[in-house]
């Protein structure tokens, strides 16, 4: 069954928003789960909501379900034919026969998509409108974000810059989402989202700045390439460990609830990083502390070379949210329309009802891991092709935007040069550019640099005047 | 409030925390109150004057299993004093997030036994968030306090001394309070201090140690240890719950003529090499001593700095190897705790042995 998220509205509707979200339902693909969402509860089913006890955990959900009258305690109630029990967490119907739930609902979760493959809106897809400047905009931001992966890609073959990583076969995912958030959602990223940074306005020099770690570097040459950050942009910095960044997220969006900011944040993470126990610390602080956040994950089926049958059982990462109380989606994550429609909506409700809402995008991740990886040695090359061309996120957005008359090919090949030629260019600036001075390996430690580090520096300064030749002279002393 | 005997726990007496410092006046404008009441006052005067302060933890909500939070959230609200679920590594990365967004989080992990799950947002997170972003973000409002240290009948899980492994970890402090008017005066200098902070409060003090604590705000300085007795033949280094076994050590050294100099370190990174070393350099001789187990605990790291700088020159020099009076490399043990741990004899044998090199 479909997931409706708002109002039926046909492709050639264009520059309507979207009114105002119905109520949703989900599919009720397992019968031991319930159908409606909490604000459906609390007027279909008086049952639960007006026969309380007096323990703080139903006083708790009575908060929730708007009924705050105590009643006497029952230990049993007969309702009709069906036997009522009561525990600490609330009101459970108990059965006299056994049984198990099963290990997985039987039916995986449908997957939310807008555009065929060849780039047709399919019908009766309902879906958020985008102006066609926004349009554009993303579109000429994935195309962007392509070719900068290829260049720096190579650039890191030719040894130019020590490491790259790659998110082709992710640019929807990254430009689209990004797309539906605003410059004031705060974002905590994994890696593989340079797209979104791309999007809020990271110029193609600032990211070879960082790549190549010089001077000019915010993070000031202190992390590997691709480790960016930007407090401008509200996208804090990369860091390598895994799923690390979802707890923060939650801390930030309680910060975002607490002064009443309309904004929510925003954490992507692999499906990897789903297993990490970081990941479900965080989605259920995340729904016990009530915030708006938006976990997205990016599924694209690798976790290096662990591929997702290796990684876990469930199926996927969406059917995890409602396990720790969220509400969730699954989209294609090649399907550019989809994910902003996805995004947009989650946004909307993260921050209108303050809850955590967890995205699931599928998709593949056509590059090797990073340039540390061949991928060819644990999957087959074809699979890689297939995924490269027939399933390409970028071809398949562009065949809708040229149906809408918005691009032509002449504007295609003046795009892709342009920033081709942009990108060398910062890149040649980035690695003529020296590195930050000698002194910034001690600063930011602390706020203020401590007595030991200057003592370290003044030692390290003195080694440096007697061995001189040890030492990169790109890096001014 | 009476002391009292820890089951089969060796006497501890009267404790005194008064000891007069000429590096800081003691004020004699507050209650005798006891540690944790003193910390108690201390988040209560983080949260009035800071409406971006929060305080969260396992049961932080209904006063604390050490009753440090009592009345919090009472008086602020569950909103700013909260129960977090039963997730280390969640408190820890939540904190970090509520405090690179410009508040100040001062999280609980309930028992210092367990920060372990905590230790990969600690370390790789925590302390290099500002460093790693090129100061373009911070966690510097990050304050993580928990309950440290033996109590008597704690057992492997519930007495352990950790400050070593976040001791090695730049771009962390680690403080640890002595008393109550140490703590609340050092717990709000590292609340607002911009930069994350571990605070590990000796749990075996949070009855049993009454003092004189001002009621104002007020704010103990961070990496300055304090001299509390001076002294001219050795110098004891300490921190928490142990200052007052090495006072009782000195007390009975001093009887045999032995003048002791006794310094809190306080804060243990960044610590306060120079009072060591000018110590040091008037006694020649230094004793250093922890309920940590010895090898590779924070003694071994003032030990070897202490004889890199002072080992000999301008005719002054170390009279004797450094010592160290530590807790046994065993996980902390039940019914052999008074053999384990650095008790006041085992202190004063060494001060006499070194004194006697």
């Amino acid at each position: 069954m479909a997931i409706w998220i708002m109002r039926l509205r046909l492709a050639h509707h264009l520059g309507k928003k979207i009114a105002s979200l119905e109520a949703l339902k989900l599919s009720s693909w397992a019968s031991s789960l319930h159908p409606w969402i909490p604000a459906s509860l609390a007027s279909s089913d008086d049952r639960y909501a007006s026969k309380l006890v007096r323990n703080p955990v139903a006083r708790y959900a009575a908060r929730r379900f708007g009924s705050t009258k105590a009643q006497e305690s029952v230990s049993e109630v007969t309702n009709g034919s069906k036997q009522v029990m009561d525990f600490p967490g609330g009101k459970v119907m108990f059965i006299p026969e056994m049984r198990f739930l099963a290990e997985s609902p039987g039916e995986r979760i449908s997957c939310y998509r807008v555009l065929d493959d060849d780039g047709q809106t399919i019908s009766g897809s309902s879906f958020q409108e985008v102006s066609k400047e926004i349009a554009l905009k993303m579109y000429s931001d994935m195309v962007t974000l392509q070719i900068m992966d290829t260049i720096f890609y190579e650039a890191q073959r030719q040894g130019r810059i020590s490491f790259y990583l790659t998110s082709i076969g992710e640019e929807a995912i990254n430009v689209a989402s990004a797309a539906a958030l605003t410059i004031n959602d705060i974002v905590f990223p994994q890696y593989r989202e340079p797209g979104v940074l791309l999007w809020r306005g990271f110029t193609l020099q600032e990211f070879a700045n960082q790549c190549f770690g010089n001077k000019s570097d915010y993070g000031k040459g202190r992390q590997m390439p691709i480790h960016y950050g930007s407090n401008r942009l509200n996208y804090f910095t990369v860091s390598s460990p895994i799923a690390t960044q979802i707890p923060h997220a939650v801390g930030a969006a309680y910060s975002l609830k607490m002064d009443k900011k309309h904004a929510c944040a925003v954490t992507y993470f692999g499906d990897g990083g789903t297993s990490e126990g970081d990941f479900h610390a965080a989605l259920n602080f995340a729904a016990v502390m009530e915030v708006p956040i938006i976990f997205f994950c990016r599924n694209n089926g690798w976790a290096i070379s662990t591929p997702t049958t290796e990684q876990f059982r469930s199926d996927g990462a969406v059917i995890r949210g409602q396990a720790y109380g969220l509400r969730s989606i699954r989209v294609d994550g090649n399907d550019a329309l989809a994910v902003y429609s996805a995004v947009h909506a989650a946004r909307e409700m993260a921050i209108r009802e303050s809850r955590p809402i967890l995205v699931e995008a599928l998709t593949y991740r056509v590059g090797h891991h990073s340039t540390s990886d061949d991928s060819t040695k644990y999957r087959p090359v074809d699979e890689i092709e297939h995924w490269r061309t027939a399933r390409d996120p970028v071809s398949r957005y562009r065949k809708w935007i040229e149906r809408n008359g918005w691009l032509c090919d002449d504007a295609e090949s003046e795009l892709r040069s342009n920033v081709r030629k942009e990108l060398l260019h910062a890149i040649q600036v980035a690695e003529k550019m020296e590195k930050p001075p000698l002194a910034e390996l001690f600063t930011d430690v602390y706020d203020q640099v401590p007595s030991n580090l200057h003592e370290q520096e003044r030692l390290l300064r003195e080694t440096i005047k007697q061995h001189n030749g040890d030492y990169p002279p790109e890096v001014p002393v | 409030m009476a002391l009292r005997g820890l089951g089969r726990r060796i006497s501890i007496g009267k404790r005194c925390f008064s000891s007069a410092s000429e590096v800081e006046k003691r004020p004699r404008d507050g209650k005798q109150i006891n540690l944790f009441s003193a910390i108690n006052q201390a988040l209560h005067i983080a949260l009035e004057t800071d409406s971006r302060a929060y305080v969260f933890g396992e049961d932080v909500g209904f006063g604390g299993v050490f009753r440090c939070t009592t009345g919090l959230a009472d008086r602020f609200g569950r909103n700013r004093v909260f129960n977090t679920p039963l997730c280390e590594q969640g408190i820890a990365g939540f904190a970090i997030g509520l405090a690179a967004m410009g508040n100040r989080a001062i999280a609980e992990i309930q028992f210092a036994d367990y920060i372990y799950p905590a230790f990969d947002q600690i370390v790789n997170e925590a302390a290099k968030f500002r460093y790693r972003s090129g100061n373009q973000f911070n966690c510097g409002g990050l304050t993580i306090r928990s309950p440290y240290g033996a109590v008597g009948h704690g057992g492997h899980y519930h007495s352990q001394s950790p400050e070593a492994f976040f001791c090695h970890v730049p771009g962390l402090k680690v403080v640890i309070p002595r008393s109550p008017q140490q703590a609340k005066g050092l717990l709000l200098a590292c609340i607002r201090d911009p930069n994350p902070v571990v605070f590990f409060e000796p749990k075996w003090l949070y009855r049993l140690a009454v003092e004189e604590v001002p009621e104002r705000d007020y704010m103990l300085p961070l990496s300055q240890a304090e001299v509390i007795r001076q002294g001219s033949d050795i110098t004891l280094v300490g921190w928490g719950a142990q200052l007052s076994v090495l006072e009782r050590a000195c007390d009975e050294a001093a009887k045999d003529g032995i003048s002791c100099e006794l310094i809190d370190l306080r804060t243990l990174i960044p610590w306060d090499k120079e009072t060591v070393e000018a110590s040091v350099r008037k006694t020649g001789r230094l004793l250093v001593s922890h309920e940590a187990p010895v090898t590779g605990g924070f003694g071994a790291e003032i030990s070897a700095s202490i004889a890199e700088r002072c080992f000999l020159r301008h005719g002054l020099q170390l009279e004797a190897p450094v010592a160290r009076i530590c807790g046994l490399d065993t996980p902390f043990p039940l019914v052999y705790e008074p053999f384990y741990m650095p008790t006041k004899n085992k202190v004063l044998d060494a001060i006499k042995a070194t004194v006697n090199y």
